[in-house]
């Protein structure tokens, strides 16, 4: 206790010395410092988990991106991850369905189940995973094929249409449940590549859904769209969470708690609070969390 | 004086141009209170009086060094007697041969008629003088170019300015070199070819299925006209590329695909290299290769399995520029396909897609247009490639597509027509410059769709 | 819509299969790797295996009486006489002496003619003349041996090569091995002759030489004009249609076939120009035409790399647009010009192609000593060897193409080294 407040008095006499060099204070971070590692306030745990994760740790190379998080993700909820830039949420959110793996110099430790089965377990498949946790990604990334082709690819790459018409089907019922049949119907074999953004973005979840993933993960689904393609992608979100569990990364504290039902608040690679989303904006319970949402940074 | 003595005169001279003028204008300044109260620095007027030394000077050397030789030529020949006086240019060539070789003292002077010995007594005076003439124009140009700059040294001209104006148009000339050295390779071809067409027919020589080149020693010799059809040629050519590109392109984008996508760096780091090697080893490294040691083997294998083989075949050749064009293949494609951006792989893997379906369902369909424009400049090269050719594939201008039979190519045909004893003006000779002409439209209409596809597939992902 | 668990199944049941698909995927692309590394492991050993031999010598060092009448020489200062001497007489005694076997009959004396190569002779003629005090003394000399003789000791057993020696001249030679008369060492004429009729007296030297000048004119010529293009194109050029026109020409031009710069030389240079064959600086301007593109675009990229900063900055203080390209850009930029310069260079230094077109394919014994002499360039000289039918010769072309791969590697090595060392990160 006594470092803590050692290093609160250390960070109080450098405030006053920015305010007194700069009229204009800008806001400035926190030390890292006044987080206690791996401790997690509010209620990160879940009677019904669909992940368990305890003490993860993520490094790249010799940096520690992840610093032990333990977090439960209860099925069929939508949880938002919401956090100043560079704090590991997207981090987080990749080890999930191992989208590190490509990444060369990355390695995962901790434990992470899914359904209380090891993830990085090596008898588990990483492409039979990743048929179950599905991912929608910050810019949206249509194949630059025909809007079939890409909603059908993931259901041919996995067999799970035997005909034709039962792949029609899947790709039909996809694109019905983002909202994006009728825009697209009349023109299922024009390139994916011509949609606009908000369309292009439908589509990649689309795309995603057509696996009947049993969870989707979204890392800033709309931080490339504008308002009004942004309230679509949002309605779908509540949509699927009546049949998914959805695990949004965003970095607009409106969009989390229009969407989510809890809202995971993470600092510099420290999942610092997880709370029901209503209270997290608004009855924080750490002072990181509060100075984050009345925006003293971010 | 030699043009190699020369230009370090000329040097010299620039050097002692930018000296008095760096004098001059500070000499000047100095009055005024500083070179503060010159337009611009000393340096610049020391510089532009450097140019106006050195620039006239060299262009006069350049066009004297380009045309002297021809020039001198025309004089001897025009000072020749009557009886002499070559009727054709091959006449004249090989009359100024025997002069030349005389004159160098390779031929005794005793061996030939009188004319031509006093001929090449001529021809070495006429020499001596234009070397002389030449040093004498060249230096005289450079002093007077540059005493002139250096007397319009003044301290309002704004020297900076005129100096860079100068160095700009240079510059541009010196981009302009490559608008040249094309039109300089329609012109070479272009006329020798409208020669050649006079004498055979163009339809003869684009669609004549039978190529032999051996125009008759005297005129009346049987079967005196020869044979140039060039579809032999045309086929041999494709049947080669084809067997380099059966090689090259499965290898080289298979490699390409497997260090981009798995390779680990440091395997990438050693490989990468390696590959590279094989693209620098010269096309004669390649030719003596194929003729002595895949050649061989080639016949020695279809002997045992009971085939017959040329000792020239076609195989040889094709695979060995087939390896030659793997890392010419290998480092397009995977530029094309680091092009792909992460985000299409990323979306895939995310689906479940293993990485091998990943790669042939996204990134190849997405990064083939760039492939292929890879693959066309990988053609044409096969076409154009010219050693292996002709150590390793043979003369002989047979039309078949067996790759173990011998065949010949364009390029090996434009070599053998060209180099040795050649009689301008005979349709052999002229027969090359047709068939470069050729080349160069295939290989141009390959290289501007293939470098337009990769362009367009660049924009497409930029 | 299926229950996801049954999905789950669907996708677990297809794994195996496509597990394989992927395992053979990846054994392609090993494949492909190991196919193209085999090849160039292959395309080394041949020529070396076959080439080093070209590093060594064959030489027959005798005990050479220099008998003035066996040469009806009286006076070895005399060029008259000198000339019209017998030179063989005395080899041959000496020959004898080594090999007593060998009778006196016109056959033999032949066969043992034939282990010495035919420029014995002149060696001995050259020595007289050099010190013409040694007529009547007795001398240890070393020969060449004859090529067969080269052939034979070199490649003893070998059945890839054809020995032309007789049984008889077999027996002598195995028995002057073994005396240490005829004996390998350094080939030292390999790196100080021109060309040759006799492989045993051919160097590569001239070639070297020729390369030398031709890459100097190359050179000379090429980096100014391609840096100062690229600065244009880069830093000065408008965007117009003549601009555009210049690029699409150097893009073609890097991919035009080198054998069309050949006719280019021919038709412009020789023919048009009256410039004489076989000479370095037609030489070197065909290759400067044909590597300048190459050192444009990469002298382009070079100065592309220069961020926008360091202009800005400089104009930020009023500099000039050339100044700010001759202080700033130009000292940036130049490693990366030398690099891209370094490979053209290299290119050309292994280009035959064009080469054969402007006549430097005649065989020149002499080395080359200025820009206007006849010469040959070093990978023309391997073509020139390679298509002889001595065995000699192929030798010496495989050793010639590791003198000349040890330049190219040695340039590129310098390349890299270059890009390590001196190019900047931004």
């Amino acid at each position: 206790m006594s470092t803590l407040n050692a290093s609160l008095s250390n960070e109080q006499a450098q405030r006053d010395l920015a305010e007194a060099s700069a009229p204009a204070a800008a806001p400035e971070k926190p030390a890292e410092s006044v987080i206690e590692y791996g401790k997690t306030v509010g209620t990160p745990f879940s009677d019904d988990p669909k992940f368990t994760l305890r003490d993860v740790e993520v490094f790249y190379g010799d940096t520690q991106a992840i610093k032990g998080i333990s977090l439960d993700i209860a099925k069929n909820e939508v949880i938002a991850f919401i956090g100043p830039s560079g704090c590991g949420k997207s981090t987080f959110l990749r080890c999930l369905n191992r989208m590190n793996d490509s990444i060369d110099i990355c390695r995962v430790k901790g434990q992470l189940q899914l359904d209380g089965k090891d993830l990085y377990d090596p008898k588990n498949d990483v492409v039979e995973l990743r048929a179950r946790v599905g991912m929608v990604f910050q810019k949206p990334n249509p194949f630059p094929k025909s809007i079939y082709d890409n909603v059908a690819y993931g259901p041919r790459i996995h067999g799970l249409a035997n005909r034709k018409s039962e792949l029609d089907d899947i790709v039909e019922n996809s694109l019905r449940k983002a909202g994006l049949w009728d825009e697209v119907k009349d023109r299922l074999d024009a390139p994916a590549t011509g949609m606009s953004g908000g369309q292009q973005q439908r589509l990649c979840i689309a795309r995603t859904i057509a696996v009947s993933p049993e969870v989707v993960l979204m890392d800033e689904p709309c931080s490339a769209l504008d308002p009004i393609a942004t309230a679509r992608v949002e309605e779908l979100i509540a949509e699927l969470s009546q049949s998914y569990t959805i695990i949004i990364v965003t970095h607009s504290m409106q969009q989390a708690a229009r969407v989510s039902h809890r809202t995971a608040y993470f600092h510099l690679g420290h999942l610092v609070e997880v709370n029901e989303t209503n209270k997290v904006f608004t009855a924080p319970e750490h002072e990181l969390t509060e100075s984050y949402i009345t925006g003293r940074f971010g | 004086m030699q043009p190699a003595n020369l230009i370090p005169l000329l040097v010299v001279l620039i050097a002692i141009a930018f000296a008095l003028g760096y004098a001059r204008s500070r000499a000047l300044a100095a009055p005024l209170g500083g070179i503060r109260h010159l337009k611009s620095l000393p340096f610049y007027y020391a510089a532009r009086a450097a140019m106006w030394c050195g620039l006239p000077a060299l262009l006069i050397l350049a066009c004297w060094l380009g045309f002297e030789g021809k020039v001198i030529q025309t004089l001897i020949v025009g000072s020749l007697p009557d009886d002499l006086r070559p009727e054709s240019a091959g006449e004249a060539s090989l009359i100024l041969s025997q002069i030349s070789n005389v004159a160098s003292g390779a031929l005794s002077a005793d061996f030939v008629p009188e004319p031509i010995a006093e001929a090449a007594t001529r021809l070495t005076a006429l020499r001596e003088d234009s070397k002389l003439m030449m040093t004498l124009l060249v230096v005289v140009i450079a002093v007077l170019g540059g005493f002139l700059a250096w007397l319009r040294i003044a301290p309002h001209i704004n020297a900076r300015e005129k100096f860079e104006t100068t160095l700009r148009r240079i510059f541009f000339a010196c981009a302009a070199v490559a608008i040249l050295t094309t039109v300089g390779i329609v012109f070479s071809v272009i006329f020798e070819t409208i020669r050649f067409f006079d004498k055979v027919p163009m339809t003869e020589f684009l669609f004549g299925s039978s190529w032999s080149p051996q125009t008759a020693i005297r005129v009346d010799q049987v079967g005196a006209e020869g044979a140039f059809g060039m579809i032999p040629l045309f086929v041999g050519t494709l049947l080669i590329s084809a067997i380099a590109m059966v090689v090259a392109v499965p290898v080289g984008l298979m490699s390409a695909i497997y260090l981009s996508e798995y390779a680990t760096k440091r395997v990438r780091g050693i490989v990468k290299p390696l590959l590279e090697m094989l693209a620098g080893v010269p096309t004669v490294v390649y030719g003596f290769f194929a003729a002595l040691t895949v050649a061989p083997f080639i016949t020695d294998l279809a002997a045992a399995l009971g085939l017959q083989a040329s000792a020239e075949s076609a195989l040889a050749a094709g695979l060995v520029m087939g390896v030659m064009i793997i890392p010419f293949v290998s480092s397009l494609s995977d530029d094309v396909i680091n092009a792909v951006p992460q985000s299409l792989r990323d979306g895939s893997l995310a689906l479940g897609a293993t990485q091998s379906e990943t790669m042939k369902k996204v990134i190849f369909p997405a990064a083939l247009p760039g492939i292929m424009g890879g693959i066309l400049l990988a053609v044409s090269r096969a076409i154009g490639e010219t050693m292996i050719v002709v150590m390793a594939a043979g003369l002989a201008a047979n039309l078949t597509a067996n790759p173990l039979d011998a065949v010949t190519t364009v390029t090996v045909q434009i070599v053998t027509l060209l180099v040795g004893d050649q009689e301008f003006d005979s349709a052999k000779t002229l027969a090359a410059f047709a068939l470069g002409m050729m080349l160069f439209i295939v290989t141009l209409v390959l290289n501007i769709i293939a470098l337009h596809v990769v362009r367009k597939y660049r924009e497409q992902y930029d | 819509m299926t229950n996801p668990t049954s999905q789950a199944e669907i996708v677990r049941q297809s794994l195996k299969r496509r597990y394989r698909k992927e395992r053979r995927f990846r054994a392609y692309g090993i494949a492909a790797i190991a196919v193209a590394l085999l090849a160039l492991v292959t395309l080394f050993t041949d020529i070396i295996s076959k080439g080093y031999t070209g590093f060594l010598k064959t030489t027959v060092t005798l005990e050479v009486t220099l008998d003035q009448d066996l040469m009806y020489l009286e006076d070895a200062t005399d060029d008259k006489a000198l000339r019209m001497a017998d030179f063989k007489a005395p080899l041959l005694a000496a020959l004898q002496k080594e090999v007593p076997q060998a009778t006196s009959e016109r056959e033999d004396q032949r066969a043992l003619n034939g282990l010495v190569s035919s420029y014995a002779t002149n060696e001995l003629k050259d020595a007289l003349k050099a010190d013409p005090s040694i007529l009547g003394t007795t001398q240890t000399m070393t020969f060449l041996a004859s090529d067969d003789v080269d052939v034979y000791v070199k490649h003893k057993g070998d059945t890839t090569y054809s020995i032309k020696l007789s049984e008889r001249q077999q027996q002598w030679a195995d028995q002057l091995v073994e005396k240490g008369v005829i004996e390998n060492s350094f080939n030292d004429v390999f790196f100080s002759h021109g060309d040759s009729r006799e492989p045993g007296n051919a160097g590569v030297l001239g070639a070297m030489v020729g390369s030398l000048l031709t890459m100097l004119v190359t050179l000379f010529l090429s980096f100014p004009i391609g840096v100062a293009a690229a600065i244009y194109l880069e830093e000065f050029a408008p965007q117009n249609k003549l601009t555009d026109f210049i690029e699409v020409n150097i893009n073609n031009l890097a991919a035009v076939p080198s054998i069309i710069f050949g006719l280019l030389g021919l038709a412009i240079f020789i023919n048009l120009f009256g410039m004489p064959r076989s000479v370095p600086v037609v030489g070197g301007l065909v290759l400067m035409l044909m590597t300048l593109p190459t050192i444009i675009i990469s002298s382009r990229a070079a100065i592309k790399s220069v961020p926008p900063s360091i202009r800005e900055a400089a104009e930020g203080i009023g500099a000039s647009k050339m100044q700010v390209v001759l202080h700033h850009v130009l000292p940036l930029a130049l490693p990366g010009m030398l690099t891209g310069s370094i490979i053209g260079m290299a290119q050309a230094l292994g280009e035959t192609a064009p080469l054969l077109l402007i006549g430097m394919v005649a065989f020149i014994v002499d080395v080359p000593d200025g820009f206007f002499d006849s010469a040959t360039v070093l990978p023309v000289q391997i073509f020139l060897w390679a298509g002889s039918p001595e065995l000699g010769f192929i030798e010496r072309a495989s050793a010639a193409i590791m003198v000349l791969l040890t330049f190219l590697i040695s340039m590129n090595a310098l390349a890299i080294w270059l890009r390590k060392r001196l190019e900047r990160r931004w």
